[in-house]
């Protein structure tokens, strides 16, 4: 049996994570050293779900594939260039911050907002992705809130495998403590899943697919709506880097079995 | 005035885990900071009384419990449904509760439905003045931020390994049953089972005294012009083997088996530390082929004692993080380390 999705992928983006990040403070609330000037990425887990959602649509026709993303839409659209070249979808563009330091109850509602605005929403078919903590608030906090906003209560975290069964239930695979994986099922949709790598490698660039997305993407773009989202309850104290910096002995020119010797004492002690 | 509960569940076997002892001290610590309000113990599972009575004389002033079939397995709905009750029952306006993936996956959405917020990857805790401040980090363990709320409840995640555990006395503890009926709607997923790899074959051990990372250098052609992959996996395996450490691995070596490449027969994304992956707590850390910057090396940011084995003596991955840089040639010397603990 196959069932035709609506599947929304919640995804945002963050600096590339081999930018040196600093903290400084902004106006209102922490920000980021020339955080306007840092070139971004798809959030690396939401990227995952986004291209396990791409696989699902493809192996069940009729379903369709929607990215929704808070972001400052100058900076989304630097990274829509290149991300809508890898798998189709249609974007839902909110134009927010997406700093690390806002607060992921407000990211949520805006999000949860905007999937709710989607025409044709049917919560039936609906399976809302997204990855299962960010790169920037690291919380795992967006996506239950998103879900319980949207009333979804069969909710997996650290998702790594969705299976489709033949009677249209859904076996999910979630990372648990101690390098173990839970395996659940679910009778089908509504469900939420937050993943974390999932089994698919990232898709080659398509020119054809970024061709096709970008036709729904720059409208969806311009139409985007403003997300006031912050930090409002929160009150940092302080946000530094840390400093610590170790004195790092060096050995050198030593003999691998003098060298053997140390670190079997040292594991021992 | 705060009022402060402790969330916690069972294991498999009905005891509580040694995470829940860390976040147990933790809310102690807490409660004597802000001049001693009461701790409730909020204790979900299908029997929870071995649970309570394991931390009987840890001096809460109450033991409440959601208990029953439906709540022996993580799941979602019933999870959320039990945590719910229980915050509502202590009135709690700061939960705490050890970031086990059970709680992590299910207590922002129960901060939700009580309209509070909620702080995970807590690693530190705070009172001044009466106020609560907790520690986490943003960016993937790249800055570190003390903050503070005023929405409440505030429910607290505590990282695992972040706390002393607590040790206390056991004894019979009362507990007062909170009642939770699930309706079929909450039935919808069923937990059939885990998947795990066999004793020997696992290789993650949140426990080990030592984790050993490995780096992209284990795959890469060596000093005769060749790669040495299957010796790589067979010293690597026997060191895991011989000392029980946890194997953690780089991203890299982790992401060449999508790229087609030779690579280590046993390492999985759930190995990944760092940016993308986990940052373990263990005691001693020894990295062997690991190169890089900051960005790489966060995933040892929280192991205590550090050596590593590499070739470049400027290595960023090491210099000024490891306690300890060999500049050698890590096939050589791992070798020669499962010679000699082999023979201990």
């Amino acid at each position: 049996m196959s069932t035709a999705y609506q599947i929304v992928v919640c995804g945002s983006i963050v600096p590339d994570p081999l930018q040196t990040l600093e903290p400084v403070s902004g106006p209102a609330d922490p920000a980021l050293k020339n955080e306007a000037m840092l070139p971004s990425v798809l959030d690396p887990w939401a990227g995952h779900a986004l291209f396990e959602a791409a696989n699902l649509a493809k192996n069940n026709p009729g379903s369709k594939v929607y990215l929704v993303s808070l972001a400052p839409k100058a900076k989304l659209q630097q990274v829509m260039m290149t991300l809508a070249q890898k798998v189709p979808f249609e974007l839902v563009a909110l134009d927010g911050s997406a700093s690390g330091f806002t607060d992921a109850f407000e990211t949520a509602g805006a999000l949860a907002d905007a999937i709710l605005g989607i025409p044709g929403l049917d919560k039936s078919k609906l399976l809302v992705f997204g990855g299962w903590e960010s790169a920037s608030r690291c919380a795992g906090v967006t996506m239950q809130v998103i879900g319980e906003k949207l009333g979804i209560v069969d909710q997996f975290q650290g998702v790594d495998e969705l299976k489709v069964n033949a009677d249209g239930s859904l076996e999910i695979l979630e990372r648990i403590d101690g390098g173990k994986h839970q395996i659940s099922t679910c009778s089908g949709a509504p469900a939420l899943l937050g993943w974390a790598t999932g089994n698919l490698p990232e898709p080659k660039n398509n020119p054809q697919v970024g061709m096709a997305n970008m036709r729904v993407v720059m409208p969806a773009l311009q139409k985007a709506k403003p997300a006031p989202v912050g930090a409002g309850g929160i009150a940092f104290a302080s946000v530094a880097l840390p400093k610590q910096l170790r004195e790092t002995r060096i050995v050198k020119d030593a003999a691998p079995e003098e060298i053997a010797r140390e670190i079997v004492e040292w594991i021992s002690k | 005035m705060e009022n402060i509960l402790l969330l916690v569940h069972t294991e498999a076997d009905g005891s509580l885990a040694k995470s829940a002892l860390e976040s147990l001290q933790a809310a102690q610590s807490l409660a004597g900071g802000l001049g001693g309000p009461a701790l409730t113990i909020g204790i979900v599972g299908e029997k929870i009384q071995a649970a309570a009575n394991q931390i009987a004389g840890c001096g809460a002033a109450k033991f409440l419990g959601v208990e029953g079939a439906d709540f022996a397995q993580p799941r979602y709905a019933s999870d959320a449904a039990a945590a719910e009750a229980l915050c509502k029952a202590a009135e709690a306006t700061v939960v705490i509760a050890p970031a086990t993936s059970r709680w992590t996956r299910v207590l922002a959405g129960v901060a939700a439905r009580l309209n509070g917020r909620v702080e995970t990857h807590v690693t530190g805790l705070r009172a001044e003045d009466c106020a609560v401040s907790v520690t986490r980090w943003y960016y993937r363990q790249r800055m570190e931020a003390v903050l503070s709320r005023t929405q409440r409840p505030w429910v607290l995640l505590i990282d695992p390994g972040s706390q002393p555990a607590w040790e206390g006395a056991t004894g019979t503890a009362v507990v007062e049953t909170i009642a939770v009926t699930l309706p079929e709607s909450s039935k919808r997923t069923t937990v059939t089972g885990l998947r795990a790899p066999s004793a020997d074959a696992q290789t993650i051990r949140p426990d080990a005294d030592l984790l050993f990372v490995t780096g992209a250098g284990w795959t890469k052609k060596q000093a005769d012009g060749q790669t040495h992959v299957p010796e790589a996996e067979q010293i690597i395996f026997n060191f895991l083997k011989l000392t029980r450490a946890s194997l953690g691995s780089s991203k890299s070596l982790v992401d060449l088996g999508g790229e087609g490449q030779a690579v280590i027969s046993f390492l999985t994304h759930l190995n990944q530390i760092g940016q993308t992956g986990s940052t373990p707590r263990h005691p001693k850390g020894l990295s062997t082929c690991c190169h890089g910057e900051e960005p790489h090396a966060v995933g040892w940011r929280f192991i205590k004692e550090r050596r590593a084995i590499s070739l470049d003596a400027n290595c960023g991955w090491a210099r000024g993080k490891a306690d300890v840089l060999y500049i050698a040639d890590a096939f050589a010397v791992m070798a020669k380390v499962n010679e000699l603990v082999g023979a201990q």
